[in-house]
C-alpha cells in the first residue's frame, strides 16, 4: 500500500454536497445524539466521497469535518485510515481489483496483467477520464473468485477474456452486466444445480417419516400420504386464486399441534364460504402480513365483515390459534375492519393501496 | 466492595486503592516499570507494550499501565493476585517489545539531539538485545513541517502517541494525529501546518525518543555538556520552576521542572524559547547620549550623568518600573529616590489601578493556581489565560475537562480551548451579572472563583471595577473562611514584588501616565519598554535594563543591568508566592545587578544606601528577627490567609462603572517583553501567528 495523500491540486478549494444528498446525511446524523454527531464521520465522508465522483478531495474533506465540528486532523485520520477513502481522483469506473488469497489462486494476477495493459498503474487514470484500478484486500466474494468490483458493482468469475470485454465495453461507454461471467446465479453451481437433486431428500420419505410434523394444512388433511410431496394441497376450488405458501412450515403461527388446537379458549370464528372476487385482502389492515393471511383464509375468514364481526371469545381463539395473544386488541383489527368493510380507508391501507409498505406485498416481519 | 485491592507484587505484599494502575501499584511496590506511551498527566493509550508484567495465571503477560488494580480478580484460593515485574518471563516479554520497537528505529543516536536523554536508547541498554536480528530494509518516514519550533525526524517515531495526547487534551488544541494505518502510520499536523498552540514545545520534552526535538536548540550541545542551574521564570506571573542549561556563557535551552502548585510539569513556549533573546540586543556597557547619538561609556561617567540629570527638583524626577523588575533592584530604587525626595514611582506601566491602598490581598491571586482545580465556577473578568498564564490555562482546561468546571468570561471574545460562557465586553456585563444564569449559578456554588485581569483595571474606572468584583465575590460566597476565590492575574512577572515594596506614587506623586506626559525634566525608566514614550518631549531619560528595546532607543543615559537567567534575584508571582532565581551565567560584559546599581549610585548621589550586599538587602527586605513580612518565606502562595482583608469593602473607590470595553492586555503572545522582542524564534512564532490572524486570499 503505497503512502496515502491528498491530491492537493485536483481538489481544488471548493467543495458542496449535492442538494440531494442533505437528505442522506441528515439520515446519518439523525443516527447519533447532538453530542456525538462525529459518529457520522465514515458514512459523511462516504457521501462526499460519491459527490465528489468517486475520490475524497481535500476541501470535501474539510466540509465534513466543518459540518460534524471536528478538528480537521481528527477527520483526516479517518479519512487516511480507511483505504475506501481515495485520497486521488479516479475514473469514471474504478475498479477495485480484489488480490487476496482465492482470488489470486484463481487468477487474479493475470487480471491485474490486463489492468496494466489496458489502464496502466494502480491508481493511474485514463486520458479519458474513464478508468482507473487499484488492488485490494479480499471483497468477501470469494466463492466467485476472481472478481473485481467497479463501482458499486462486483463482477464475478472473471477471466482474462470476459475481463477485457468488460473494461472494453466501459472504455466505450458502454454499461456491462455484472454478476458472475459465467453460467451460474450468483454463487449457485454452474450450469445449474447437480447435487441435492433428489425430491426424496425434501418430502420425508428418505427418513421414513409419514407425516411432517408441524405442516399448517395437517389439520386439514390427515396424515398425508408418504408420496405426498411435501407441498401444501390445493384448497376447496372456491380458492382457487389464493396463493400457495410456498414454505412448507410458516413458523410461530402453526407450532401447536392439532390436537391443541382443539383445545383453545374461547370460541372458533365462525366460517362461511366466500366467492374469490368478493375476498378483501386482508394485508390491509394493519398487522396482517401474507402469512397471518394465509392463516385466517385457512380458517376461512376472508371478508373484512368477518373480522368486524368477531366477538371477544372470537378474538381469544384467534390470538391463542395464532399464538400472539393481545395482538388483535393492541393493534384494533376490528375497528380497522370496521372501516375498511364500510368502505372507508386507514391511514395503513392508503400506504398499502399506494405500495409503500413491503411487508404487506410479500413477506411480513 | 472496600475501597482498596490487595496485591502481592514481586513477593510483596501491597494495598493500594482500586482506581489504581497496575503500573502505579508496581511503583508503590517499588519496581520500575519501562514505558513509552504511557504518561501520567496524559490518558492511556497502551500501545508500546513496553510495561509488561507478569500476573500469575494470566495466559499472557499484562500492560501494567492498562490493567486497572480493581478489575483483576484474587487467586483461586482467594489470596491476593501475584504479579513479577522481574525474572526471564517478564524481561523476555521486554526483550521482544523492544526488539519490535528498534526494528523500524534509524538507531542514528550519534547524531540525534536526544542522545543521552533518550528514554528509548536508557531503556534499550536496560531491556534491549545486544543486537540485532533485523536484516530487512528499514522503513523510512517524511520529516514534518511542525512550526518554528519543533523539529521532527519522524523516521525515529515509535508511534506512542504522547503528542497527539497532549494536544487534544492538555492543549485543547487538535492538531496533532496520527495518520494512515499499520506500517505506514505517521504522526504529522494537519497537512504540515504550524502548532499553534501555546504549550506546543511540550511535546519535545514528552516525545520520548528524537523524533520531536527543539529546533532552536538542534545541534547546540548535549546534555552531559550543560550546566544546569533550578530558576524561575518571569515570561508571564506565573513563575513557573524552570531549569535553565547553559555552555560556557550562554544559556542553550530552558526546560519546566515540575511544581504541582505552579506549571505541573509544562512550560509555555515563550518560557522555554525566549532564550536566544538573551544574547541578542544586549546592554552591555553604559552609554551616554551625545549630539543625538549614543556612546559607550564607563561607569563613571555614567553615574557623572545621572547625578547631573537628577540634581533638578525632586518634584520634576518620574520614576517608571517595567514588568520584569526584580524586587532587590525595586526595593533599592525605591529606596534611592524616596531618600531623593521623588514621589513620582510608579511600577504599573499599562496604568492598572491596584495596589495604592497597601492592601496585598486586593493585587495577588488569592485563589492559587493550583486552587482553580477545586473551584466548581470561575469568572474571569477583562483576562485571557490563554496568553496571559498559558500554562494556568492548561491547568483550568483540566479541570473543565475532568472536575466539570463552568467558566464565564468578561471581555474580547476569544478562544480559550474549553466552553466558557460570554458574558460581555466590559463593565456593564459585570454589574449585569447577578441577573444572568451565569451569575445565579455562581451566587449557588460551593467553591466559586472570580479572577481579573489587567484588562478590567486598567480603564478610568479600573478602581471601581475591582471594587465591585470584591463585592461580588463577597456576594456569591467566594471569600468564606476557607476558600479565597477572588483575586488578579497578573502578567508581568515583577508587578507583584513591586507592589510588595511599594513601588507606587507616594503622596502627591504621579502615576505613570502623568510621568510620561511630558512634565518631568527626568525620567527613570527601569526595564520599561511596553508604555509609549512619546508624549515624553525633551525629558531626559535614564533607562536601566537589559536589552535595547524601545526604552534604550529613547535613553539619554543607559546603564546595563542582568537579565534573569544571570543573577539570584527574588521575584513574587501573581499568588504572592515569592521565589527565587538563580544564576546560571555571568551578566553581560559590564552589566550589573539592578540593585547593585542604586547601590552605587546612591554612594554617587550621597545618599548611600544601608546595605552592601543583596543578601543584606533581603534582609532588609526580611525585616528585623521576629518580624514577618511578605520575604521571610519562599516558596508559597498566602491564599486564603489573608481572608480577613477581602472581606472588608473597598473604600476608596471614587470612580464610577463605565461602560467601556475591557481590552486585551496582550496582543502578541510572543512579544511581551524586552527579551522576548530580542528572540528571533519568537519574531518567527509571532509573524506566523499573525498571518493566521489575517485571513489571507490563497494558500
Amino acid at each position: 500500500m503505497a503512502l496515502r495523500r491528498f491530491d492537493l491540486e485536483a481538489g481544488g478549494d471548493t467543495f458542496a454536497f449535492k442538494p440531494e444528498t442533505e437528505e442522506k446525511i441528515a439520515f446519518w446524523r439523525g443516527k447519533y445524539p447532538a453530542e456525538k454527531q462525529r459518529s457520522a464521520v465514515i458514512p459523511l465522508l462516504w457521501l462526499a466521497q460519491k459527490d465528489n465522483d468517486g475520490w475524497l478531495s481535500e476541501p470535501a474533506m474539510r466540509e465534513v469535518a466543518d459540518r460534524l465540528e471536528m478538528p480537521y486532523i481528527r477527520v483526516y485520520e479517518v479519512a487516511t485510515f480507511y483505504t475506501m477513502f481515495r485520497l486521488q481522483p479516479v475514473g469514471k469506473y474504478h475498479i477495485q481489483l480484489c488480490g487476496t488469497t482465492p482470488c489470486q489462486l484463481r487468477g487474479a494476477e493475470s487480471l491485474k496483467d490486463v489492468c496494466k495493459k489496458e489502464i496502466g498503474n494502480p491508481m493511474y487514470v485514463t486520458d479519458d477520464g474513464r478508468l482507473s484500478w487499484e488492488e485490494v484486500e479480499c471483497l468477501g466474494a470469494c466463492v466467485n473468485a476472481p472478481m473485481v468490483q467497479i463501482n458499486d458493482d462486483y463482477y464475478e468469475d472473471l477471466t482474462e477474456d470476459s475481463f477485457q470485454k468488460i473494461i472494453g465495453k466501459l472504455k466505450n461507454g458502454v454499461e456491462a452486466q455484472a454478476g458472475p461471467q459465467v453460467d451460474r446465479i450468483n454463487s449457485a453451481p454452474e450450469g445449474g444445480t447437480a447435487t441435492l437433486t433428489d425430491p426424496a431428500l425434501f418430502d420425508g420419505s428418505r427418513n421414513e417419516v409419514s407425516r411432517l410434523p408441524s405442516l399448517v394444512e395437517d389439520k386439514e388433511a390427515d396424515a398425508p400420504d408418504a408420496s405426498s410431496s411435501g407441498k401444501p394441497e390445493e384448497s376447496a376450488p372456491t380458492n382457487t386464486k389464493r396463493e400457495v405458501p410456498e414454505k412448507s412450515n410458516t413458523g410461530k403461527t402453526t407450532l401447536i399441534s392439532n390436537k391443541e388446537k382443539e383445545e383453545l379458549a374461547g370460541e372458533r370464528p365462525e366460517t362461511v364460504e366466500v366467492a374469490a372476487e368478493e375476498q378483501d385482502d386482508l394485508k390491509r389492515i394493519k398487522g396482517i402480513g401474507p402469512k397471518n393471511e394465509g392463516a385466517l383464509n385457512e380458517l376461512g375468514i376472508f371478508t373484512f365483515k368477518q373480522i368486524a364481526a368477531w366477538t371477544p371469545e372470537n378474538v381469544d381463539w384467534v390470538e391463542d390459534y395464532m399464538s400472539f395473544p393481545g395482538r388483535i386488541e393492541r393493534e384494533d383489527w376490528i375497528g380497522q375492519a370496521k372501516t375498511l368493510a364500510e368502505g372507508g380507508e386507514t391511514e395503513f391501507s392508503k400506504r398499502v393501496d399506494a405500495g409503500d409498505v413491503p411487508s404487506s406485498q410479500d413477506d411480513e416481519d | 466492595m472496600s475501597d482498596t485491592f490487595k496485591l502481592n507484587i514481586d513477593g510483596k505484599d501491597i494495598e493500594v486503592p482500586r482506581h489504581y494502575t497496575l503500573m502505579q501499584a508496581c511503583e508503590e511496590a517499588g519496581a520500575e516499570i519501562p514505558r513509552f506511551c504511557y504518561h501520567e498527566r496524559l490518558s492511556v493509550a497502551g500501545n508500546c507494550r513496553m510495561c509488561l508484567v507478569e500476573w500469575e495465571g494470566a495466559p499472557k503477560p499484562i500492560a501494567s499501565c492498562a490493567q486497572t488494580v480493581g478489575d483483576m480478580r484474587p487467586n483461586r484460593d482467594g489470596s491476593a493476585p501475584n504479579i513479577r515485574t522481574k525474572g526471564d518471563y517478564v524481561d523476555k516479554a521486554r526483550n521482544g517489545v523492544m526488539e519490535f520497537l528498534l526494528i523500524n528505529h534509524p538507531l542514528d543516536c550519534p547524531i540525534c539531539d536526544q542522545g543521552g536523554e533518550c528514554d528509548l536508547q536508557d531503556q534499550a541498554m536496560a531491556y534491549g538485545r545486544a543486537g540485532s536480528r533485523y536484516e530487512e530494509n528499514k522503513r523510512a518516514v517524511e520529516d514534518k513541517n511542525m512550526g518554528p519550533l519543533v523539529k521532527t525526524i519522524m523516521t525515529r517515531c515509535i508511534q506512542c502517541t504522547r503528542c497527539v495526547r497532549f494536544a487534544a487534551e492538555v492543549a485543547g488544541v487538535e492538531e496533532i494525529g496520527m495518520i494512515s494505518r499499520g506500517e505506514n502510520a505517521e504522526i504529522t499536523t494537519y497537512l504540515e501546518k504550524s502548532l499553534t498552540s501555546e504549550l506546543s514545545g511540550n511535546v519535545i520534552d514528552l516525545c520520548p525518543v528524537g523524533a520531536l526535538t527543539s529546533k532552536p536548540y538542534a545541534f547546540n550541545a548535549r546534555p552531559w555538556e550543560l550546566r544546569k542551574t533550578s530558576s524561575i521564570d518571569v515570561m508571564d506571573a506565573m513563575g513557573a520552576s524552570i531549569r535553565v542549561d547553559a555552555k560556557g556563557d550562554g544559556v542553550m535551552r530552558i526546560l519546566p521542572e515540575t511544581n504541582e502548585e505552579i506549571n505541573e510539569e509544562w512550560l509555555s513556549d515563550k518560557s522555554r524559547f525566549v532564550w536566544d533573546g538573551l544574547a541578542r540586543q544586549r546592554l552591555d556597557k553604559p552609554y551616554i547620549r551625545e549630539n543625538g547619538r549614543l556612546r559607550a561609556a564607563n561607569w563613571g561617567e555614567a553615574f557623572a550623568a545621572v547625578k547631573e540629570a537628577l540634581s533638578v527638583s525632586a518634584d520634576k524626577i518620574g520614576v517608571v518600573a517595567g514588568d520584569l523588575i526584580e524586587v532587590e533592584q525595586a526595593k533599592a530604587a525605591l529606596d534611592l529616590f524616596r531618600a531623593l525626595g521623588v514621589n513620582s514611582t510608579d511600577c504599573r506601566p499599562a496604568g492598572a489601578k491596584y495596589g495604592t491602598d497597601g492592601v496585598r490581598e486586593r493585587y495577588i491571586l488569592n485563589g492559587t493556581l493550583a486552587g482553580v482545580e477545586e473551584a466548581d465556577m470561575l469568572l474571569l473578568i477583562g483576562t485571557n489565560p490563554r496568553v496571559e498564564a498559558a500554562v494556568w490555562n492548561a491547568r483550568i482546561r483540566k479541570t473543565w475537562l475532568w472536575a466539570d468546571l463552568k467558566v464565564g468570561r468578561i471581555g474580547e471574545a476569544a478562544d480559550l480551548t474549553y466552553d466558557h460562557e460570554w458574558l460581555g465586553q466590559g463593565a456593564d456585563a459585570l454589574t449585569n451579572i447577578r441577573d444572568t444564569d451565569f451569575g445565579k449559578a455562581l451566587a449557588s456554588a460551593e467553591r466559586p472563583m472570580i479572577v481579573i485581569g489587567e484588562g478590567a483595571l486598567c480603564g478610568e474606572d479600573g478602581e471601581a471595577v475591582l471594587a465591585s468584583a470584591l463585592k461580588l465575590a463577597n456576594e456569591v460566597g467566594a471569600i468564606k473562611d476557607d476558600w479565597a476565590g477572588f483575586g488578579i492575574l497578573h502578567t508581568a512577572a515583577g508587578r507583584v514584588g513591586a507592589l510588595d515594596v511599594g513601588f507606587v506614587p507616594a503622596d502627591g506623586g504621579a502615576d505613570t501616565a502623568a510621568i510620561l506626559s511630558g512634565g518631568m525634566e527626568t525620567v527613570v525608566l527601569l526595564g520599561a519598554d511596553e508604555v509609549d514614550l512619546s508624549g515624553l518631549g525633551d525629558s531626559k531619560v535614564i533607562y536601566v535594563g537589559s536589552h535595547g528595546d524601545a526604552g534604550a532607543a529613547r535613553a539619554d543615559i543607559i546603564l546595563p543591568s542582568a537579565a534573569y537567567t544571570e543573577m539570584a534575584a527574588t521575584y513574587v508571582n501573581t499568588e504572592g508566592r515569592v521565589q527565587m532565581t538563580s544564576r546560571a551565567v555571568q551578566p553581560k560584559g559590564e552589566a550589573r545587578e539592578g540593585w547593585a546599581i542604586f547601590r552605587a549610585l546612591s554612594d554617587v548621589m550621597g545618599k548611600t544606601l544601608p546595605y552592601d550586599t543583596a543578601d543584606a538587602l533581603r534582609g532588609v527586605l526580611c525585616g528585623a528577627d521576629g518580624e514577618n513580612t511578605v520575604f521571610s518565606g519562599l516558596g508559597f502562595a498566602p491564599g486564603v490567609r489573608g481572608i480577613e482583608a477581602l472581606k472588608q469593602p473597598m473604600t476608596s473607590a471614587s470612580t464610577t462603572l463605565t461602560s467601556v470595553s475591557f481590552g486585551a492586555v496582550v496582543d502578541d503572545f510572543y512579544m511581551t517583553n524586552p527579551i522576548a522582542r530580542a528572540s528571533k524564534t519568537m519574531a518567527e512564532c509571532s509573524a506566523l501567528a499573525s498571518a493566521l490572524d489575517t485571513p489571507v486570499a490563497a494558500e
